[in-house]
C-alpha cells in the first residue's frame, strides 16, 4: 500500500466478520472517500464518521448480478434503471451487468451510452452487456469492438440463442482480441417451439405446450464445440437442466475456458409449481423436475457452476395476469437471490459468497485483476463496494414491499433465511439497517 | 351428501360420485327435452355468461340451450383471442362480466388453464370450463360417459357395466383437451383405456395418467374394444409436422370400413365433431348404427342442463320456495 489516505474518515463497519477471497476474519472496516482506509479489530472510530454496526453479520464484498433485466429504455412500466438498482442495493449487490434485449436493444454505441448516462447516479455499478447480434435477431454481428471500446465485457443475445452455429463461431472468433466474453442463452428454437414452460410430466397433464431440455442441452453442446475450436471465452447464461451442468463438467475437465450460471429459480423451485396456471412460475429457461433441481445443487456445490445470477426479469402486472402461455417469462430476483442460496443450498457461507460476488465479477470483468472494483479483497486501498449481511435473520417475502416497479416473484408469502443488513456502493452507505437511503 | 363444487374445470373437481351425480340428474333432463314445452323454471333469476374466446358453434350453442331450457338468463361474450394479445386483460374482462351480477361463467378459451386462472379471479360466480387450450374439455367427456351408459342400458346397470369396459381412444392425443378428459372420465369408472396414436401425436409423457396401454397399432386394438373414442386430426397437424400427411394417418390410423368390420357388433363408436369423414373416419363408418354421434350432440343438451343445475340450482332451492 502507498501513502494512507489523510482526508477525514466518513464510514466504519463496526463488528462484523470480513468474508472474502482471502477467508474471513473478524475485524472493522474504515471507508473514506470512496476507498477503503482500514481494516482491523477494535478500530477507534473517528469523530464524525458514520457507524454502521455489523455485529452478528457478515462484510462482504458487494454482490455482482451477472444477469439483470433493467427495461430501461423500452419497458419502464415494469421497471427503471433507478428502481432496478435500487432493487438491487437491498439485495446486497454493488453492481449488475444489464441485459441487452431492451428496447432499442444495446447492439449499438449509442444505445450503450444512453444506458451508461442513465446509470451515472444509480446505487450500484451498471454494467452494459452488449448483444452479438444486430437487434438481437441472430442474422449479422453487432459492432462488437465499438461497443467494447465503452467498457463492454459481455456479450449476449440474452432471451434468444444466436440460432446460427456458423454465426455462432464467428462471433466467438470475433471476440478472441477484445477482451470481451461472449454469453449464451442456450435455447434451440427448433426444439423448443413454442413451449411455455418444461416438457414432462407436468406439461403433459396441464396441456401448457412443453420446451425440451433438450433444446438448452444442444446448444449447450453445440458451444462447447465452438469454444474448443475458436479458444474464446463463452459463458452459458442461467444453466437449468442435469446434462447441462455435466456437459460443462467435462468442458471444464478438458480445460476448455467456459463459465457458467445458474439462478436461483433453478434450485429453489420445480416445473410442479404450474400446476396453477399461475405466470408467476413461468421463466425462460423454465422451472425444471427436482432431478434438475438436485443437479444444479451438485453444480454449484463442485464448481461447476461459476455464478448464481438472477435473471431478475420484471414484468407488469398487466402482462402476468394472463393465461400461462400468453404470459412473458420472468420473475423478480435481486431482492432474493442471496437469501434463496442461504435457504436452499447446503454451502458455506465463504462459497456462496464466491458465487455471488468475486466469481460473477471475475466474469464480468468487474473485478480488480480486470482494473474494475468489484469483489475485490477487502483491503485499505480498495474501492468500497460492501455488502454487510446477517446470516441468521429470517424474513417473509411481501411482493409490495420490494423495491422494483414490478411485483413478480414466485416467493410471495415464503420465509427465507439471511438478509442484507448495509449495502455501501463507492464508499455511500445506500442501505442502512435495510432501508434505502435514496 | 358432497356439496357440488362450485367450479368445473376438470373432470378430477367432479370424481366418480359427482360424475353419477351428473348422469343421474342427466336423465331427467332428456326427459324434458321430450316435451312440448321442454323448459324448467330450476334456474329462473339466475345469469349465465358464455365467454368465448375461440370460434365454437357447437358447444356454445350447446351451453345457451341448456340455461335457457332451466329458465336462466344468457348472456353471450365472444372475444377474439387476438384482443387478449394485444394486451386487453381476460382478468378485466371476467371482473367486469361478474360486476353485472352474472352466477357462472361458461369460458372456452385457447389458453391451457385459462379457466383455472379465471376461478381465481371471480369472487362469487362459478366458472364452467368449456375447453381450453390441450387441457380439458370436461363436459364433453360427460357427455361421452352420458351416450355410452344410455347405450349399455341406462341407469344403475349402464353405469355398473363401466367396470373394466374396454375404451380406445384413437387420434390427436396430444393436442386435444377432449382426451385428457375423457381419460380422466372412463377412468374414474373404473373403465380400461388405452391411447392409440402415432408416438408424435401423443404426450410427451403419460406419467400419471390412469391408462393401461399405449399402442401404435389400431388394428391390434379394435378387436377386444367396446368403445372406439376418435379424436380430429386438425389438418394443420397432417401437414407434415406431426404426420407426413392426413392421406398416410389415415391409412394407418383411420377407422376405415375394413377396420370398422373387425369390431365386435356392439362395440360404440364415438366421435366429439366436427368430424372429418375420410380422414380419421370413413364416410360409410359415421353413419353405421354404431356410429353415436348425433346421439352425442342431443345428450350434450342434458348434460350441460344437469351440470348448471347441480351447480347454480341448489342454492336457488334454498333460497326461494317457488322452484
Amino acid at each position: 500500500m502507498s501513502e494512507p489516505n489523510r482526508s477525514e474518515p466518513t464510514l466504519v463497519i463496526r463488528g462484523g466478520i470480513v468474508i472474502d477471497a482471502t477467508g474471513e476474519r473478524r475485524a472493522d472496516v474504515v471507508v473514506a472517500n470512496g476507498r477503503i482506509q482500514e481494516v482491523g479489530e477494535g478500530l477507534v472510530v473517528p469523530t464524525g464518521a458514520t457507524v454502521l454496526d455489523a455485529g452478528g453479520c457478515v462484510v462482504s464484498p458487494g454482490l455482482v448480478d451477472l444477469h439483470t433485466h433493467l427495461r430501461e429504455p423500452g419497458h419502464e412500466e415494469a421497471e427503471t434503471i433507478e428502481t432496478g438498482t435500487r432493487a438491487a442495493s437491498l439485495g446486497g449487490y454493488t453492481a449488475v451487468v444489464a441485459m441487452p434485449n431492451t428496447n432499442p436493444p444495446l447492439d449499438s454505441a449509442d444505445a450503450v451510452r444512453n444506458v451508461v448516462e442513465l446509470a451515472r447516479t444509480a446505487t450500484a455499478q451498471v454494467a452494459v452487456a452488449g448483444a452479438i447480434t444486430v437487434g438481437r435477431a441472430g442474422q449479422r454481428l453487432a459492432p462488437m469492438a465499438e461497443l467494447a471500446a465503452l467498457g463492454v465485457r459481455l456479450f449476449t443475445d440474452d432471451g434468444a440463442g444466436v440460432q446460427s452455429a456458423g454465426l455462432m463461431r464467428r462471433a466467438l472468433e470475433y471476440a478472441r482480441d477484445l477482451g470481451a466474453t461472449l454469453a449464451q442463452h442456450c435455447e434451440d428454437g427448433s426444439l423448443a417451439c413454442d413451449g411455455a414452460m418444461h416438457e414432462g410430466a407436468w406439461s403433459s397433464r396441464l396441456g401448457i405446450p412443453g420446451m425440451p431440455a433438450l433444446a438448452e442441452e444442444v446448444m449447450v453442446a453445440r458451444d462447447i464445440a465452438l469454444a474448443r475450436v475458436t479458444g474464446s471465452r463463452i459463458h452459458f447464461l442461467h444453466l437449468s437442466t442435469a446434462p447441462s451442468i455435466e456437459l460443462v463438467r467435462q468442458a471444464k475437465a478438458a480445460g476448455l475456458p467456459v463459465t457458467a450460471e445458474v439462478a436461483p429459480h433453478h434450485f429453489s423451485l420445480t416445473d410442479a409449481c404450474a400446476a396453477g396456471y399461475d405466470p408467476v412460475f413461468k421463466v425462460n429457461p423454465p422451472l425444471r423436475p427436482q432431478c434438475d433441481v438436485d443437479a444444479v445443487k451438485a453444480g454449484l456445490a463442485d464448481g461447476t457452476v461459476d455464478a448464481i445470477a438472477t435473471d431478475h426479469a420484471p414484468h407488469a402486472p398487466e402482462f402476468k395476469d394472463l393465461p400461462f402461455d400468453l404470459a412473458p417469462p420472468g420473475v423478480l430476483g435481486l431482492q432474493t437471490a442471496l437469501s434463496l442460496a442461504i435457504t436452499e443450498l447446503d454451502l458455506p457461507l465463504t462459497r456462496i459468497l464466491a458465487l455471488l460476488s468475486w466469481q460473477p465479477a471475475a466474469i464480468a470483468g468487474l473485478d480488480p485483476s480486470n482494473g474494475g472494483g468489484q469483489g475485490g479483497v477487502i483491503t485499505p486501498g480498495a474501492e468500497s463496494n460492501l455488502c454487510v449481511i446477517d446470516p441468521t435473520a429470517t424474513w417473509t417475502v411481501d411482493p409490495m414491499t420490494l423495491a422494483s416497479r414490478s411485483r413478480n416473484t414466485p416467493y410471495a408469502g415464503r420465509t427465507l433465511t439471511g438478509r442484507v443488513r448495509h449495502t455501501v456502493f463507492k464508499g455511500e452507505p445506500v442501505v442502512i439497517d435495510g432501508e434505502a437511503q435514496r | 351428501m358432497n356439496r357440488f363444487p362450485h367450479h368445473l374445470l376438470g373432470i378430477d373437481d367432479l370424481g366418480p360420485d359427482g360424475i353419477g351425480e351428473v348422469l343421474r340428474v342427466a336423465d331427467s333432463f332428456v326427459e324434458v327435452a321430450h316435451r312440448a314445452n321442454p323448459k324448467v323454471p330450476a334456474l329462473r333469476g339466475r345469469t349465465v355468461a358464455t365467454l368465448f374466446f375461440e370460434d365454437s358453434t357447437r358447444t356454445r350453442v350447446s351451453f345457451e340451450t341448456a340455461a335457457k331450457r332451466l329458465s336462466a338468463d344468457v348472456l353471450s361474450f365472444a372475444a377474439g383471442s387476438s384482443s387478449v394479445k394485444k394486451g386487453e386483460s381476460l382478468r378485466d374482462t371476467v371482473e367486469t362480466i361478474e360486476a353485472m351480477g352474472i352466477d357462472a361463467i361458461i369460458i372456452r378459451h385457447p389458453s391451457s388453464g385459462a379457466p383455472t386462472r379465471v376461478a381465481g379471479w371471480v369472487t362469487n360466480s362459478s366458472v364452467i370450463n368449456a375447453g381450453d387450450g390441450w387441457h380439458e374439455h370436461p363436459t364433453q367427456a360427460l357427455l361421452d360417459l352420458y351416450t355410452v351408459r344410455q347405450a349399455l342400458g341406462g341407469g344403475d346397470e349402464g353405469m355398473d357395466r363401466f367396470k373394466s369396459l374396454q375404451v380406445v381412444i384413437v387420434g390427436d392425443i396430444r393436442h386435444s383437451r377432449v382426451a385428457r378428459s375423457q381419460v380422466a372420465a372412463y377412468a374414474a369408472l373404473g373403465a380400461e383405456v388405452t391411447l392409440v396414436a402415432p408416438p408424435t401425436l401423443l404426450p410427451p409423457s403419460i406419467d400419471g395418467w390412469p391408462v393401461v396401454a399405449v399402442s401404435h397399432d389400431i388394428d391390434k386394438e379394435l378387436p377386444s374394444a367396446d368403445v372406439v373414442s376418435l379424436l380430429r386430426l386438425q389438418s394443420e397437424r397432417g401437414s407434415g409436422e406431426f404426420v407426413p400427411s392426413l392421406r398416410e394417418y389415415t391409412t394407418r390410423f383411420g377407422l376405415t370400413g375394413r377396420r370398422a368390420a373387425m369390431l365386435k357388433p356392439e362395440t360404440l363408436i364415438l366421435h366429439p365433431g366436427p368430424m372429418v369423414r375420410g380422414v380419421e373416419i370413413a364416410s360409410e363408418v359415421a353413419d353405421l348404427p354404431a356410429a353415436h354421434i348425433t346421439g352425442q350432440v342431443s345428450n350434450g343438451v342434458a348434460v350441460r342442463m344437469a351440470v348448471l343445475f347441480l351447480m347454480l340450482g341448489q342454492s336457488a332451492v334454498e333460497g326461494s320456495s317457488d322452484v
